[in-house]
């Protein structure tokens, strides 16, 4: 190439210059880094513990779960349950008003056994919702949590009628399917979910199987504990403690 | 809660599946009945059926077009529908299913009925102008050699289609039966026998719909109804019938002796829910009834009047039996819960985007497209002989 000393030196500063100047502005402007944004998937594996004998039914949970991920009326990602039992396991007198979100009434019979089952997803290993959906919009995370792309979603609610838990339900308005996220949006800068953080005694604890330090090792191997419908193989990551045999 | 009774989860409460998925499996058991009884004549060279053949082929495509609009209107979002084929899900048995149709529609059902009309279709071509004369030439495919030998060719194709075509039809029913059967939180729908029942009410409903449809047809065009083919066709449903209920009855013992957890809960279901839909008229009108009338005409002679009355009295039956056995099988499978504690309630709406209203257009427009299909390729074979 031809140049001039004087052109090259002309050249060479424009350059720098807009270099510098998109440089700078990039700086300014561009994607970074959030300062607590170090969450990496492969790191965990999610789940929950729930603790029935903590367990109060005030509803607490069902509201704030309502509250922090606009659940539409009369739906839920999280539900209590109040069990009364008999001797017969097999006939247990089951009612969730409203899904306990305003908490219960007294108990109709005081000398029945009764006592509270929180429920939600149960964020499975081998989730039956996510083998159904026709595109792919349901899946299971990389760490451990089931999700639906609701960009996605067709409405055919094939993951509906797949779930055994009765966890999912059809968003009247988005017209897809939807569930608990586990607090996605939460768990993923470190807080936790909103059910969990709300529970006034702690019988709901969200727990990281990957994490050698989480409290959740000691809890599976020092307890009593049990998932819903085990003959189902679903291989459940909400893990109960005390759940009673008339449970479904 | 209004019509809920014992306990539900509160997400169960509404009914996921309304009418238009009990439609999909009728629409859809109806075209792999149609084809069956067409490859009768075709493979195994029932020749008896042969004044059905042509009527079937156009039943099975008439209803197979239709077949996918019950599942487009119940979608929530039926603009995203195309991502089952672009990005299909492969353990998913729905996304599976929209390529088992297409097989279906393009590889066997469109071919076969192509073939079969060939020669039909070029002669319209040559004789009728006008934008009649277009359809004609575009259905040609550019293709006029009619030659004996070109039609040789024709035949062995087609020949070749159909026996692709049975397996076809069988998969193309059976997979539906499979979507439900393959549902394991569902003891209503759990069974592996849930794609072969699918399978043979589907041939039991198709064979009853080609029956009436001949009838009925025949009646119309003022034209003598072939009484041996009846008899033969009514023979096949018989024996259909009595496969399909036996296997449905062979589900209800087993269940009934097995009485696992979910059993108290559906028998209950059965006594109340579903007493009027499955018990009086899907097993006793919709089965009993009509099974008895064709073995009496298979045990019996009767004169050529009554039997016809008693085929048309059987089949009608059975399209209703076989409706209500898709109605019992997807709307009864969501009014339990799968806590086995309690039972809703499913209230069909009139004009709603999945009410009544839409659920019977969508029942009439099969027969719109049939009467078409038959404008437009004549199935009657006494009228091609005249014409030769």
């Amino acid at each position: 190439m031809d140049f001039t000393r004087r052109e090259l030196l002309i050249r060479s500063s424009k350059l720098l210059f807009l270099t510098a100047t998109a440089a700078r502005a990039l700086d300014r402007t561009g994607e970074q880094p959030a300062p607590g944004d170090t969450y990496h998937m492969a790191d965990h594996w999610w789940g929950m513990i729930v603790d029935i004998d903590k367990c109060i039914g005030c509803g607490t949970c069902v509201r704030s779960c309502s509250k922090e991920n606009n659940v539409p009326d009369s739906y839920f990602r999280t539900w209590i349950e109040r069990y009364e039992v008999s001797e017969n396991l097999q006939h247990p007198t089951v009612d969730s008003p409203k899904g306990g979100i305003d908490g219960f009434p007294p108990a109709a019979r005081a000398e029945l056994k009764s006592f509270f089952v929180p429920k939600l997803c149960n964020h499975c290993e081998n989730p039956p919702c996510v083998q159904v959906c026709p595109v792919g919009a349901t899946f299971l995370s990389p760490d451990g949590v089931v999700l639906v792309d609701q960009s996605y979603c067709l409405g055919c609610r094939y993951c509906v009628q797949a779930c055994p838990y009765g966890a999912r339900y059809f968003h009247p308005e988005q017209e897809t399917a939807e569930k608990c996220t586990l607090c996605y949006h939460r768990i993923t800068k470190g807080l936790t979910t909103a059910c969990c953080e709300t529970c006034p005694t702690g019988a709901r604890q969200l727990v990281d199987l990957k994490d050698p330090k989480d409290p959740v090792h000691d809890f599976l191997r020092n307890n009593k504990v049990q998932v819903l419908k085990p003959q189902l193989a679903t291989e459940s990551k909400v893990f109960y403690n005390n759940l009673d045999g008339s449970v479904r | 809660m209004p019509g809920v009774e014992g306990f539900m989860y509160p997400n169960e409460v509404e009914l996921q599946w309304s009418l238009l998925i009990v439609l999909y499996p009728y629409i859809t058991g109806l075209v792999a009945g149609a084809f069956i009884l067409a490859s009768l004549e075709r493979v195994f060279k029932v020749e008896a059926v042969r004044p059905t053949y042509r009527l079937a082929l156009l039943t099975a495509l008439a209803f197979l077009l239709v077949a996918p609009l019950p599942l487009q209107l119940h979608l929530g979002h039926p603009e995203r529908s195309l991502e089952m084929y672009l990005t299909p899900h492969r353990s998913s048995a729905m996304a599976m299913f929209g390529f088992v149709y297409l097989w279906y529609l393009m590889a066997v059902l469109l071919i076969e009925v192509w073939l079969e009309y060939r020669a039909d279709i070029v002669a319209a071509a040559q004789s009728r102008t006008g934008p009649v004369g277009w359809i004609y030439k575009a259905l040609t495919l550019g293709s006029y050699n009619v030659s004996p030998a070109s039609r040789r060719i024709d035949d062995k194709v087609g020949y070749v289609v159909t026996v692709i075509g049975i397996p076809s039809a069988f998969l193309l029913h059976g997979y539906v039966g499979f979507i439900f059967g393959s549902v394991k939180a569902n003891p209503w729908w759990s069974t592996p026998l849930m794609p072969i029942v699918f399978l043979f009410s589907a041939m039991t409903s198709g064979i009853a719909a080609v029956l009436a449809l001949y009838m009925v047809s025949m009646k119309l065009r003022k034209r003598p109804i072939d009484m041996h083919c009846l008899d033969t066709v009514a023979k096949y449903l018989f024996y259909m019938f009595v496969i399909d209920f036996s296997l449905e009855m062979l589900d209800l013992v087993h269940r009934t002796y097995e009485a696992d957890e979910s059993f108290q809960s559906l028998d209950f279901m059965v006594h109340t829910r579903l007493w009027i839909s499955q018990v009086l008229i899907q097993i006793l009108l919709g089965t009993l009834i009509p099974i008895s009338m064709l073995a009496a005409t298979q045990l019996w002679k009767f004169r050529e009047s009554l039997r016809r009355a008693l085929y048309l009295g059987a089949s009608l039956l059975t399209l209703i039996g076989i409706f209500a056995m898709r109605w019992n099988v997807v709307v009864g499978g969501q009014l339990f819960s799968k806590s086995f504690l309690g039972y809703t309630t499913y209230k069909v709406q009139f004009a709603a985007r999945e009410g009544l209203l839409p659920a019977v257009a969508l029942m009439i427009l099969p027969f719109v497209l049939f009467f078409a299909l038959v404008k437009l390729l004549p199935p009657w074979t006494e009228t091609k002989a005249t014409q030769a």
